[in-house]
């Protein structure tokens, strides 16, 4: 099979990916709390307009609505029966839109569970359930599956293996949002060095708190990242703020121009946009991306010293010096 | 710490640290271990091992937790070993003279959300405070807890929600309550990250708590209001 991510690279400096699709469907009227993977079958026109708006946007590919589409995610709709289906659904939509230029990518989330030692799901069961979405995203012709949202390694691990029995190519994102590491504490430098071990060769971050923090973390990944990885960032359009009764992101369309460029600037090459944004952040970003590059670069953010761990070493210095008195005492 | 803490036996003090430690670092039998030295050794009472030991331990975890110091496993480790040390003290919760019953709180996490960490924390801080609590778990629909409510006649109603999703169905749970005549028979509490007061105000909850400590004093002080309502309605 040719590796159409691969072979998309080679000829652009610059993919662009999409946008939001959770959001865009909660403005569409997703506002029940249910399965947003079931409208790929009981509402497929929204689903194909939101696809359609980021390809007039310029997206060079597409990601389907399929990112809580593993039946441990469907089980909380009592949907865990219908993964094959509505993976292949979210993926035959999305090729009928993207065309043959264009390409699909199959998103594939978190469960949602923890793994073992931390909670009940073996690795074994994860890629299982893996899979079982994978097989569906394929069946309905998606160009590679982006495992995106991560924050565990060992669940990228059992997502990898579940994914790459469909024989597609994998791109993977975590998503840093716990003082620059992923909420199970992941670093930027970690997740790409493993990642890089573990033979994937396009990596970055997805989500998070916005452009200015994914912005550290991709310089992070920037520094650390082995010869060959090819850097991805789909930031979130700032943060979520309820407002009048809705949820709405602070990040506008020029703040993601300005984001993509910085993104370019640090070496990122698939640049794209997570929740909150809208075909209108995608278009502004293309225009900036099909721009001259920043004429020069400085960085948004802070750069990070080496990280403080004064709490915890003082408490075990304490912890230490009691354990020691305690012995000769007894 | 505190002057209260300061005026216990420098033994036990030591031994109240170094649960908190065990704690910290998730050290689940070595937590029982301390419960149950404080508990025969110096006969402390549980609500003495949760205040001192254990919820103090949960504060640095917490604290840490929220700098950046610690991430989820850590978390979920010193969780578990609160919990295993929670087993110990339960059945002496109940029967325990020192805490009086102060209501039936139903509590759980609202459908399509898992998140459970702090929803469970506030379940036992509730318990230790000597509420009686039905913990429905995750993801819970209207349905559940409304029977559950009315099954154990329950005060309290606590929500959680740690998702921008999941949170407007708190909205939908509060409706059903006002539809099956219920709303004014359980306070409405609600708690999680990325909840505000504003949003509570304009959702119908009765309070918005940041964290187990204000969800205890809440829990409390909307109680006794309560209490006094019932006492001034049955003597009309
Ligand atoms: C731990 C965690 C997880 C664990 C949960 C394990 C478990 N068994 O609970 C796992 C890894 C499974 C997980 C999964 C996911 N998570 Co998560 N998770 C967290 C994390 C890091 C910590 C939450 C926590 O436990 N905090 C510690 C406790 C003690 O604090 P707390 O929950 O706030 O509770 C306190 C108060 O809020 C209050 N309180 C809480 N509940 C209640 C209830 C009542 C009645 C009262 C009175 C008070 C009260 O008192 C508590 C104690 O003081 C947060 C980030 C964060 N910093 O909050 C993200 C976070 C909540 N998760 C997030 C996301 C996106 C997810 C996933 C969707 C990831 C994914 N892409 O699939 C899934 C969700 C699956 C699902 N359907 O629910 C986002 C939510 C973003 C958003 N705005 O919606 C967060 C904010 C991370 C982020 N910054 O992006 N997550
Ligand atoms: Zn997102």
């Amino acid at each position: 099979m040719t590796d159409r991510l691969l072979e998309l690279l080679e000829r652009k400096p610059i993919v662009m990916g999409d946008g939001a699709m959770g959001t865009m469907l909660q403005r569409a009227g997703l506002t029940d709390g249910s399965a947003p993977e079931l409208w790929n079958v009981t509402h497929p026109e929204v689903v194909r307009a939101i696809y359609q708006g980021y390809v007039d946007a310029g997206s060079d590919f597409i990601t389907t609505n399929s990112f809580g589409g593993n039946r441990f995610r469907l089980k909380l709709h009592h949907l865990q029966d219908r993964v094959f289906e509505l993976n292949r659904a979210a993926a035959a939509l999305a090729r009928e839109v993207a065309g043959p230029d264009r390409l699909v990518a199959g998103s594939v989330g978190p469960t949602g569970e923890l793994l073992e030692p931390l909670g009940p799901l073996t690795q074994a069961e994860a890629a299982e359930a893996f899979a079982e979405q994978a097989a569906g995203l394929a069946a309905g012709g998606v160009d590679f599956i982006l495992i995106e949202t991560m924050s565990s390694l060992e669940e990228v691990q059992a997502a990898l293996a579940g994914a790459r029995t469909t024989g597609l190519p994998v791109a993977v994102t975590m998503t840093f949002d716990t003082n620059y590491r992923t909420m199970m504490g992941v670093t930027p430098a970690q997740a790409v060095q493993t990642l890089h071990r573990w033979g994937v060769t396009v990596i970055g971050a997805n989500c998070g708190n916005g452009p200015k923090e994914i912005e550290r973390v991709m310089w992070e990944m920037a520094q650390a990242k082995p010869e060959g990885v090819v850097l991805m960032a789909q930031s979130n359009a700032g943060l979520p703020r309820w407002q009048q009764g809705e949820i709405s992101y602070d990040g506008t369309p020029p703040v993601m121009a300005e984001y993509a460029q910085r993104m370019r600037a640090l070496g990122v090459r698939v640049i794209g946009a997570c929740c909150g944004s809208t075909p209108a952040h995608l278009a502004a970003m293309r225009a900036a991306l099909d721009g001259p590059p920043l004429a020069e670069y400085h960085p948004a953010f802070e750069v990070p010293e080496t990280a403080a761990k004064g709490a915890t070493a003082e408490r075990r210095a304490r912890r230490a010096a009691q354990r020691s008195g305690r012995e000769e005492g007894e | 710490m505190s002057d209260e803490f300061d005026a216990l036996p420098a033994e036990l003090q030591e031994l109240y640290l170094n649960m908190q430690d065990d704690l910290y670092d998730g050290l689940k039998d070595e937590v029982v271990e301390g419960t149950v030295r404080a508990l025969e050794e110096f006969g402390q009472t549980p609500a003495q091992i949760l205040q001192y030991g254990l919820v103090a331990g949960m504060d640095i975890v917490g604290a840490d937790f929220r700098d950046g110091i610690l991430f989820v496993p850590e978390v979920l480790m010193a969780a578990k070993a609160m919990k295993a040390a929670m087993e110990v003290l339960r059945p002496l919760l109940t029967d325990y003279k020192g805490v009086e019953k102060q209501g039936t709180v139903v509590i759980g996490t609202v459908k399509g959300d898992i998140h459970d960490i702090g929803k469970n924390l506030v379940a036992m801080m509730l318990e230790g405070a000597g509420f009686e609590v039905i913990n429905l778990g995750i993801n819970v629909d209207a349905d559940a807890f409304i029977q559950a409510i009315r099954e154990h006649d329950a005060d309290i109603l606590g929500m959680s929600a740690l998702l921008t999703t999941t949170m407007p169905y708190m909205r939908t749970v509060i409706n059903r309550l006002i539809e099956e005549g219920l709303r004014d028979q359980v306070i409405v509490l609600v708690g999680g990250a990325p909840l505000t007061e504003a949003f509570a105000e304009d959702i119908g909850a009765d309070r918005y708590c940041r964290d187990a400590a204000v969800a205890v004093e809440a829990a409390k002080a909307l109680m006794q209001i309560k209490k006094e309502a019932r006492r001034v309605k049955s003597m009309a």
